[in-house]
């Protein structure tokens, strides 16, 4: 696969420095794609994307289920210190979750509102791109996900998420741990964690938990490149906003601020 | 040779420190522990004899098969199908860690980390 | 050749004495972070690189400046540099040295850390950090030594190592381009965002680690009667002036696209570092005092009169040299992750463990430089 894509590569170059690279349409040969000034980010086409749309209109204020689930299934250790915090979902305010689009003009039930913040799940992610082992990878399924046994904990995936989205085990996590899931794994000082998107459980057929915990259906999860699914219906009929979508990172979580019929 | 007074003795001194091992009398290598798996059960993923041996590889390669390549599945040389899991397979059946696996790594001096994330039914209780 | 470090004065054993005392509290609080997690420093899950990625930052500059001796020696012929070439070298191995050792200590499974090569990742930066630095390392410990042994044996040095001498020049310039590299491209880190980060990492570097060289070399002159020479001294000044010139100018440019633009991101990690942002400003009065002194060190030496005045001089690099240090050694790592993506102020407080840790990297890398310069001042008097 790598090979092919390789050959493929090295034969666009050949041919990119026989037309001249300075000529436009050579480098989009090289890039392998056209760039252009305004493209509408969609999905990939076919194969699967996992992604999740977080309906504010329905996300009960106050209500902290779905942080809950997540951190008890996936064992994640509650510190005192917030220097030492590890968080996979949490909730922060409007202006800290959408800053450079948040305005003190919008609606008083938006201002003052916690909102459920996690790992996008970035169809570019910076993360991926940065890590020196390959620790944390893209899945064929679109997924974010780390290799715990992998990770050498130098943090380079932190400095570079723009999302605040990665914790680091600053110490040991296991007398952290309220309740214990022996099903899943905890993890050890000196590595990075964050939202998996429930990877082990999607696997095995099942939503994310954060999305079963929640009560009022304000997590929807699916996959973006069926048009058919359930997400991309709820994307159709109301339009949904990314956090910092200048990055180019393309989220795969979307939110959607004031609810039409979902 | 210049210094031979030095050199000598301290070349000495240095062998016998780095064979220390060999010849210090330190107890005895004893008998190998006996297994223990819980009664009951049939045969493991792979034969007795490929499981002590080489163990440690098969679950490196069921490490990155779960979590890298999304396969959770392992066909075994007899052809049965066994759900790739440290925790929901191995230790099902390998329920005392205890026993079963820290008798034979006290024993080996082997010192394997996973532990240190992975849940024993032990640490549960 | 390596014989002459066994024998010194009273006082060179006290220093070495002394630093040795410095790296064992080093390794014994090192020990505890081992054992606790890096928890034990002050980094947190908002600012997750603190005191040692700085340090490895400013040295990775410290060890670049090297080539600002080797290019005009070896490319250009330039003689007055003849016997002071191999401090420059000699520097860049210590600084290198203490490079790796920072990043171990930032590592929160230094166990695994050979990973990087066991599953090499090309399309990530601290990839190639390693392999040049672990190259630059290498280069400039072959090139000084082979070197030195030649003119021990008061023979000419081989053919064979002027390509990596000259290799080393280029490579200076891509270890300090690639570390830049780690900061430069990473999306929603304003200050880092820079086009302008490699060239001015650069600049800060050919300022800092010449002005470092010339302190050391009056060191020298006075514990171990070693001249560098008027001229060398005076070539390393001029590097220096103009080194920090354009680093300053490059600091100005940063400010004019920050404020002038308007763009709030932009200027979120200045206004942290030289004003305050939420009220909270724990770093405003160093970067202040950096400014002062930089610019104090860099305008009290563009007067001829000054450059020649030893004690003017002294201080005016030692100036420039503090002011590079909290510069990128505090204030560029840090600021860099204030505000956090989430736009929170969360502020950074080294821990003694971590000062510990941070003192014993750098007494040992002085116990490198120290060893590494009797060595070289042993065949340089003997020569002349």
């Amino acid at each position: 696969m790598i090979d092919k894509a390789r050959r493929k590569l090295i034969a666009r170059l050949g041919a990119a420095i026989l037309f001249g690279l300075g000529s436009a349409p050579a480098l989009d040969a090289l890039l392998g794609r056209a760039v252009r000034a305004s493209t509408p980010k969609g999905p990939g086409n076919g194969g699967i994307r996992r992604g999740m749309v977080i309906n504010l209109a329905k996300c009960t204020e106050g209500c902290t289920k779905c942080l809950e689930a997540c951190h008890t299934e996936h064992n994640v250790p509650a510190f005192d210190n917030p220097k030492d915090e590890i968080k996979w979902i949490w909730k922060d305010g409007y202006h800290n979750v959408f800053p450079g689009q948040a305005h003190a003009l919008a609606p008083q039930s938006i201002q003052g509102r916690d909102i459920p913040t996690l790992c996008n799940h970035c169809e570019n992610p910076p993360c991926v791109r940065v890590c020196p082992t390959k620790a944390t990878f893209k899945r064929p399924d679109g997924i974010v996900a780390m290799d715990f046994h992998r990770c050498i904990g130098c943090r380079f995936c932190m400095a570079g998420c723009p999302y605040g989205s990665r914790s680091f085990n600053w110490r040991d996590p296991r007398p952290f741990i309220k309740t214990v899931n022996k099903h899943y794994p905890t993890r050890e000082k000196g590595v990075v964690e964050k939202c998996s998107f429930c990877a082990s459980r999607v696997d095995r057929g099942l939503g994310p938990a954060c999305v079963e915990a929640c009560v009022s259906g304000a997590l929807v999860f699916g996959n973006l490149n069926d048009p058919s699914s359930e997400i991309r219906r709820v994307m159709a009929d109301n339009l949904t906003m990314q956090r910092k979508p200048e990055l180019g990172t393309n989220p795969s979580v979307y939110y959607i601020f004031q609810g039409g019929d979902v | 040779m210049h210094d031979k007074k030095i050199v000598l003795p301290g070349l000495a001194l240095f062998l016998a420190l780095a064979t220390l091992p060999f010849w210090a009398p330190s107890g005895n290598a004893g008998t190998p522990p006996e297994s223990v798996v819980k009664p009951g059960t049939e045969s493991c993923v792979e034969p007795v004899e490929v499981m002590r041996a080489r163990h440690m590889q098969l679950l490196n390669e069921w490490r990155d098969s779960a979590v890298r390549d999304l396969n959770r599945e392992y066909v075994s040389s007899t052809g049965k199908k066994f759900n790739i899991s440290l925790t929901n397979t191995c230790l099902d059946c390998h329920s005392n860690k205890s026993e079963f696996c820290d008798r034979c790594h006290d024993y080996a001096g082997a010192r394997p980390r996973c532990w240190g994330c992975h849940i024993t039914p032990e640490d549960h209780q | 050749m390596f014989e002459s470090v066994f024998s010194g004065s009273r006082n060179y054993w006290l220093w070495i004495l002394f630093l040795l005392a410095v790296i064992s509290a080093g390794v014994a609080s090192y020990a505890h972070q081992f054992d606790y997690g890096l928890g034990a420093t002050g980094m947190g899950r908002d600012i997750s690189w603190g005191l040692y990625i700085a340090q490895f930052t400013f040295l990775v500059g410290v060890a670049a400046s090297a080539v600002m001796l080797v290019l005009p020696y070896y490319l250009h012929d330039y003689k007055a540099f003849g016997k002071i070439v191999i401090l420059g070298e000699w520097l860049a191995v210590a600084s290198v040295s203490m490079c790796l050792l920072f990043v171990m200590a930032d590592m929160g499974k230094p166990s695994r850390v050979l990973n990087i090569l066991l599953h090499p990742t090309p399309g990530s930066i601290l990839f190639w950090d390693v392999i040049v630095l672990n190259g630059y390392l290498v280069l400039n410990l072959i090139g000084g030594w082979v070197v030195l042994e030649a003119e021990k044996a008061r023979v000419p040095p081989p053919g064979w190592i002027k390509p990596l001498i000259y290799l080393s020049i280029p490579w200076a310039v891509s270890i300090h381009t690639v570390t830049a590299f780690l900061y430069a491209g990473l999306p929603g880190r304003h200050l880092w965002l820079t086009a302008i980060l490699a060239p001015r990492f650069l600049a800060s570097a050919f300022a800092a680690g010449p002005s470092l060289l010339i302190l050391l070399s009056f060191l020298l002159k006075r514990v171990a009667g070693f001249d560098a020479g008027r001229e060398a001294i005076s070539k390393l000044t001029t590097i220096v002036v103009y080194a920090g010139l354009v680093n300053f100018f490059f600091v100005g440019m940063e400010f004019f696209t920050a404020y002038y633009s308007g763009i709030p991101g932009h200027q979120h990690s200045l206004h942290y570092l030289f004003f305050g942002l939420d009220g909270k400003g724990a770093l405003v009065p160093f970067m202040w005092i950096s400014l002062v002194l930089g610019l104090g060190g860099v305008i009290a030496l563009l007067f001829p009169g000054n450059r020649t005045n030893d004690r003017v001089l002294q201080l005016s690099c030692l100036a420039l040299f503090i002011s590079l240090w909290l510069d990128k050694g505090i204030g560029l790592v840090i600021g860099g992750f204030i505000p956090s993506p989430l736009e929170h102020v969360t502020e950074y407080q080294a821990t003694g463990t971590e000062i510990t840790i941070t003192l014993g990297i750098f007494a040992t890398g002085a116990l490198i430089l120290t060893l590494l310069f009797k060595m070289a001042l042993a065949v340089k008097q003997r020569t002349n």
